[in-house]
């Protein structure tokens, strides 16, 4: 074997070598962004980040828990970027798990322009999360309220029957963020 | 192959290379590994006493309550870069510095398998981090929002997000550019006889460096460009009104962030594990179960990441499964210290300047090791978090830690790359005073941080005062003593006593049977590895 021959077969093995852990590094760049739906899935899942579950009006069982009576809270938290007053109608309600139940929060916009708002919910504790769920909530849009504008924004929601017998208090609250401009 | 081939190859070979061109363009093209390395090593030197310097600021400013030198927007700007350029600038350059000059001459190579693209990797930094440094004199300043670049707050600064994302990248590129060249060198290019557990440990723990490089440093990348277009191009990745989650880039970067901390801590192990066994004169303790440690501590750098984030609100289960894996690592690292240990015991030890720096490392290393339990307590992570706990826990394990260990491998191979011994009083006084000053400066923090001092602050209460003081006069005292280093491989390079090329009696290695300094082109001919020579 000739030295020369040996040194390009080197050669060509160290550019195979190379072009494949290249490959490995452009992948762990796609996890990279793989990372962020997956997150999504998991807290969709498990409820970690307090995300509350959607639920089909008409798919609701039809019997509730009278026994059973948890309490809700309402809170209300407007962003800096935003110059709306934002408030609950009630601050509290005893529900009955299984139960449909309507509130509402009051939004005004105080500035002389309109102004697109978009509501982030979010229920503590975490574990209760999934077993809240909203069949309406101004939060499933983006919001617009013309200067001035005072309105009544609807929640519908249901607690399930399979929410864990230790939890007794849930808290509901909304964040309203002013929109992305061009999102 | 007959010895009469291969020695008319290299014949052949000589006739091409006599040695390094003339002149500065030497060190624009050169693709050769040594000069390659030294540059990376200036290069890192160089950074070192730049971010030194914004510490010092640093320091300054916390000498005293109140606000004296440095605007609060300003220091937040300090500490920033302090960070960025220390981890991206310093230490992992410095590292990639020895992985250069080191691995072709320790498993008999002649140069790094992929010398054009290792000339790439290399000039990539200066651009990166001139970049980098431009932001200070843009409007709005330097980054400011910390080197961990949470959203929201990274995204309400000024223009420098742009130039800190695009900065990053090509420190990404670059060190990635790095790790393919050190996996495909060690992989395809080791003598004959250099079997994978004949390896020195410098080179194994290299190896998993460089693997946990690829698999984490594109994970940075794509996390900062989401920082970008959330910033610049109207998507929401972390925007809450958008329907992000800024909580999310804190899972994101700590992915990456993790493991970060063992790449710059793993080939220090490596240097360790060298530097210990020549002047205790015993073989390394345990070869084979340091290399098994080495990598476990790489795997589990990927399952512990939220450790950082345990005040965010996890369910229970989440902060229960990243404490125990966090504990997990004190296992193979508890090994290490275990091996390290029993090298030593009964050896015949002599403790010039690179074992002492090499002892050092293992005691205060160690102690950051057991900061970095305690922090790793979930319960007890909620009263330690974002404190000076924290701040004392890291620089622990990244200064008398990394950065120690860098030393003692730089005295450790100075004879070898310069051909002349360093000057080992003033190596002397280098340890001791770093030694000394370097607890008086972060021993303190941690008395602050667990009486509530928060981090990342230019003022705070008075009660914090005296350990701040003696803190900063730690600090500066340690600046200081930076100055001998520089000069003692002033010195070395210029000349002094010749060094043999075994320079240290109890040396085992290939690199230790190359003249000091070793040619310019070495090991044209593979050399046999026995195993005699390979552990020792
Ligand atoms: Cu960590």
């Amino acid at each position: 074997m000739s030295g020369d021959a040996s040194n390009t077969g080197r050669r060509t093995d160290n550019r195979r070598s190379a072009l494949r852990l290249a490959a490995v590094a452009l992948a762990m760049f796609g996890f990279g962004w793989a990372l962020i739906p997956l997150y999504d899935v998991i807290c969709e899942i498990t409820g970690l980040d307090g995300r509350t579950g959607v639920a089909q009006a008409a798919s609701l069982p039809t019997q509730f828990d009278a026994d059973r009576t948890v309490t809700v809270q309402f809170v209300a938290n407007v962003n800096s970027a935003l110059s709306w007053d934002f408030a609950p109608a009630v601050i509290s309600m005893q529900v009955h798990p299984g139960k449909l139940y309507d509130t509402h929060y009051l939004a005004r916009n105080r500035t002389a322009a309109a102004i697109v708002g978009r509501a982030v919910p979010n229920v503590a504790p975490n574990v209760a999360a999934r077993y809240f769920n909203k069949t309406e909530c101004f939060c499933f849009s983006e919001q617009s309220l013309a200067a001035g504008e005072q309105r009544e924004m609807p929640v519908r929601f249901v607690v399930s029957r399979d929410l864990p017998p230790e939890v007794k208090v849930l808290t509901l609250s909304y964040t309203f963020y002013r929109a992305p401009e061009n999102g | 192959m007959s010895s009469h081939t291969a020695h008319d190859e290299h014949h052949a070979h000589d006739d091409h290379h006599h040695g390094p061109e003339p002149g500065l363009m030497r060190w624009v093209y050169t693709t050769n590994h040594k000069d390659i390395g030294t540059l990376y090593m200036l290069f890192a030197l160089l950074m070192f006493f730049v971010g030194g310097a914004l510490a010092m600021g640093i320091r300054a400013e916390l000498f005293q309550p109140g606000i004296q030198i440095l605007e609060p927007e300003l220091f937040n700007q300090f500490t920033t870069m302090h960070a960025l350029i220390m981890v991206f600038g310093a230490v992992m350059p410095a590292w990639v510095g020895f992985a250069n000059w080191q691995i072709p001459i320790m498993i008999g190579a002649p140069d790094m398998a992929l010398p054009r693209m290792n000339n790439w990797s290399f000039w990539i930094l200066p651009f990166a981090f001139t970049m980098l440094g431009m932001t200070f004199f843009i409007p709005g300043g330097a980054p400011a929002a910390g080197w961990t670049m949470y959203p929201p707050l990274v995204l309400q600064g000024g223009w420098n997000l742009a130039f800190m994302v695009f900065a990053v990248h090509l420190m990404g590129m670059s060190s990635i550019m790095g790790a393919i060249n050190v996996i495909v060198t060690i992989l395809n290019m080791r003598a004959p006889g250099m079997t994978l557990l004949r390896m020195p440990l410098f080179i194994w723990t290299w190896l998993i460096t460089a693997f946990l490089l690829i698999a984490a440093m594109p994970v940075l990348a794509g996390a900062v460009t989401m920082l970008l277009t959330d910033r610049f191009f109207g998507t929401s990745f972390f925007n809450a009104a958008g329907g992000g989650d800024p909580v999310m880039f804190q899972h994101v970067f700590w992915f990456f962030g993790h493991p970060e901390v063992y790449i710059m801590i793993l080939p220090a192990f490596g240097v360790v594990s060298q530097i210990i066994p020549t002047f205790a004169r015993k073989p390394l303790f345990g070869y084979e179960s340091m290399v098994y440690a080495t990598a476990s501590i790489a795997f589990l750098s990927f399952i512990v990441w939220a450790h950082h984030m345990f005040t965010v609100g996890m369910p229970l289960t989440g902060e229960l499964f990243f404490m125990f894996t966090t504990m997990l690592i004190a296992v193979p690292t508890g090994v290490k210290v275990f091996n390290w240990v029993a090298t030593m015991w009964r050896g015949a030890m002599t403790f010039e300047t690179p074992m002492l720096f090499a002892l050092a490392f293992v005691i205060l290393f160690t102690i950051g090791g057991f900061s970095g339990l305690m922090l790793a307590i979930a319960p007890v992570d909620f009263q330690y978090h974002d404190t000076y706990f924290v701040v004392a826990h890291f620089h622990y394990v990244l200064v008398p830690g990394a950065v120690f260990a860098l030393f003692a491998g730089a005295y450790y191979w100075l004879p070898k790359w310069t051909g002349h011994m360093y000057d080992e009083k003033l190596g002397q006084w280098h340890f001791w005073l770093s030694t000394i000053s370097v607890n008086v400066l972060f021993f303190p923090q941690h008395f602050l941080g667990l009486a509530g001092m928060p981090r990342r602050i230019p003022d705070y209460a008075v009660q914090f005062a005296d350990w701040n003081r003696i803190s900063s006069l730690g600090g500066f005292a340690f600046g200081l003593s930076q100055l001998i280093f520089v000069y003692v491989v002033y010195k070395a390079i210029k000349g002094g006593e010749k060094a043999t090329d075994r320079v240290w009696e109890g040396a085992h290695g290939l690199e230790w049977t190359l003249s000091s300094p070793p040619p310019y082109h070495s090991f044209n001919t593979p050399p046999k590895v026995t195993e005699a020579e390979a552990h020792s």
